[in-house]
């Protein structure tokens, strides 16, 4: 079976602030690792693979330097990887990211099984992966907290959903977002570290698309538009508040009927 | 719309400029300055960097005609029928929004079986509901839930959709978005509406750590998803007003190659690590049964009660509920504390939380340094008042 992963670079820390005077904003260090949502779709590959053989194709979009996601994909035990990589590609928001990575994926060939991670955890939205598959045209699944049953057109999984679990068959080929702890992801592996080093990662950009039309791509592709960014409000109140127990007691049920709890 | 374009003559120097972007997407390219892949389009270069140095072309664009598009509409989560809470809540913000612009408010309701329970929508103030009622629509499955959306948008033409952030809308909401090529926004915890009919959404992003106002000025319908209890759901009129619509839509359209072989209900979990709200006691508790006041605070408000270290040490209660730097760390979003002095082993795991109470007899406690809200009391009076003063404004 041949299954691809999509994973992503992400700043290695979440820590940034926005400067309140001049409203730029501000990053620790330019640290950046492989999202880590997709560990677990890189280890449930894996376990898949383990079982009924097949290839693992990682794909990947962002700069030059997110190459490094791809080989460390390749020393967990990834077969093949491809980036997704030119300036046509910036300012993309979910629609054109999911549009790009949806051309990307045709370009690499056929596929059974896409796996992504649930979420990013520097956009947070769990968007690209639903939509790279309607522009794929091929059904998904999200929040896949178990692999039941791999059979030869169809897997079976657990959907997680707020009150109940859903076990669900769907056919091949189609996507699924695996939840966090599907499968504890192994460590990289010096012997694939050494086999890997000269291993070619290709390259691809927007030249060698079906679709050429620019305007699907980037900002001229992104339908939403950050209008501004600023810090969140955080609780500064400092309040001591004295009295009878009948006042307080008003005082704290007023308080927290405002802020919603009751 | 439109590109960012470098003048390499009027860049002073290089690495200044090069510092100016937080995604690292500026490089020197043996002295030419040039944008990569990383780029997002913030325009910080722009604004920050050398006059001129960064310069943004906007393209034109043409402009859709915003007026083709009417109402604001909410989708029926559910499961088996049982509304989710958070369609209620989005109901309410829908309404809030369509007054602002002189809109309709609409529901989509797909399902099986469904009809009596859209008749209860109507209660909300929710102008038009429209069923689709079909055995194919009983589980949720991706395929056919996302044609009756795209069948919906086609014949109502709503401005904009709220979507619940459960699995469900999740899955669901992209899958539309990505159909009508238009944006969705995850997890919206403000929204608000222009005089044009853009909403306006905001989001934390970056791990929350800042906020985000996004608009999708040129696409309609605008889609986007808001968590559970972040809006407020409308009180239920006695009046049932509005219609139903009940809409067809053909079985060819309604196939899938996804299969629902079973639904498991889920065990409820608890705990303190995930809780929204955490009623804590300490050692102010004279007894063992006093635990059950706490117990029942807890419960009204939905949360979990935990303890410090010395209820644990007399065993009344279980060591997972204990907060603090030899127990948990816990960040909820609402945490009550029940005559806790605050040893600072206690409150480094709880500081971080978004709204602190603190009751408390003695005023000079230390906890009164880590919370928003200090009440200088006696928990035997104040708690069961708050009690039955919750009570009533339930049954209000």
């Amino acid at each position: 079976m041949d299954i691809l992963i999509c994973i992503k670079q992400v700043p290695g820390t979440s820590k940034v602030e926005v400067d309140s005077v001049t409203g730029v904003l501000k990053r620790d260090g330019v640290d950046s690792k492989m999202n880590p949502y997709d560990l677990y779709a890189l280890e449930t590959a894996l376990k898949i693979n383990e079982k009924v053989g097949g290839t693992i194709k990682v794909i990947s979009m962002g700069p030059p330097q997110a190459k490094e996601v791809i080989k460390e994909a390749f020393t967990m035990g990834a077969h093949d990887g491809m980036l997704l990589s030119d300036r046509k590609f910036a300012g993309a928001d979910v629609l054109a990211t999911s549009y790009t990575i949806s051309q990307g994926v045709r370009r690499m060939g056929n596929t059974d099984l896409i796996i992504c991670g649930k979420q990013t955890t520097d956009g947070d939205t769990a968007q690209v992966g639903p939509e790279m598959a309607e522009y794929l045209g091929i059904p998904h699944i999200a929040n896949v907290r178990k692999i039941v049953e791999v059979k030869d057109k169809s897997i079976v999984v657990e959907m997680d959903m707020p009150d109940t679990i859903e076990i669900v068959e769907i056919k091949f080929p189609c996507l699924i977002t695996v939840e966090k702890d599907i499968f504890q992801p192994r460590l990289p592996s010096y012997r694939r570290k050494l086999d890997i080093k000269d291993k070619e990662i290709g390259m691809i950009s927007l030249k060698d698309f079906e679709d050429q039309n620019e305007k699907r791509y980037g900002l001229n592709g992104s339908p939403t538009q950050v209008e501004r960014i600023f810090p969140p409000e955080v609780n500064t109140d400092r309040e001591m508040w004295n009295g009878s127990p009948a006042e307080l007691t008003e005082k704290i049920a007023s308080k927290l009927k405002n802020l919603k709890f009751i | 719309m439109g590109k960012l374009i470098v003048n390499q003559d009027k860049i002073p120097s290089i690495d200044e400029l090069i510092k100016i972007c937080p995604f690292g997407a500026i490089e020197n390219n043996g002295g030419k300055v040039e944008i990569n892949a990383g780029c997002k389009m913030c325009k910080l270069c722009v604004k920050k960097g050398p006059v001129g140095a960064v310069e943004f072309i906007e393209e034109e664009i043409i402009e859709i005609d915003k007026s083709l598009w009417n109402g604001i509409a909410v989708y029926v989560d559910h499961v088996e029928g049982e509304i989710h809470p958070v369609t209620l809540e989005l109901i309410g913000k829908a309404k809030e929004l369509a007054s602002k612009i002189n809109h309709p408010v609409y529901c989509i309701f797909m399902g099986e079986n469904i009809k009596d329970k859209g008749e209860e929508l109507l209660h909300y103030g929710v102008d038009e509901v429209f069923i689709y009622d079909d055995a194919e629509l009983k589980d949720f499955r991706i395929e056919p839930y996302a044609a009756v959306f795209e069948d919906f948008i086609n014949k109502v033409k709503p401005t904009a959709i709220l979507v619940g952030a459960t699995t469900i809308g999740r899955s669901l909401a992209p899958r539309v978005a990505a159909r009508f090529r238009t944006g969705l926004t995850a997890d919206c915890t403000i929204l608000d509406i222009k005089e044009n009919t853009d909403l306006v959404q905001i989001r934390p992003a970056f791990g929350g750590n800042i906020m985000a106002q996004i608009i999708t000025p040129n696409n309609r319908p605008q889609l986007a998803t808001v968590r559970y209890k972040v809006m407020s759901a409308p009180k239920r009129n006695a009046e049932a007003s509005g219609k139903i619509s009940i809409c067809e839509i053909s079985k060819d359209k309604l196939g899938s190659s996804i299969n629902v072989l079973n639904v498991i209900p889920k065990e409820k979990e608890t705990g303190i690590s995930d809780a929204e709200v955490i009623v804590a006691v300490g050692r102010a508790l004279k007894s063992e049964k006093d635990l059950a006041m706490i117990k029942e605070l807890a419960e009204l408000l939905n949360g979990e009660v935990a303890v410090t270290r010395p209820l644990i040490e007399s065993g009344w209660a279980d060591a997972k509920r204990q907060v603090g730097l030899s127990g948990r760390t816990v960040r909820p979003k609402l945490i009550i504390t029940c005559g806790i002095s605050g040893a600072v082993q206690f409150s480094a795991g709880m500081n971080n939380s978004d709204y602190i109470f603190a009751i408390n007899i003695d005023e000079k406690a230390p906890i009164f340094k880590v919370a928003h809200y200090g009440v200088v009391g006696d928990i035997y009076e104040i708690i069961p008042q708050l009690i039955e003063q919750i009570k009533l404004s339930r049954e209000a």
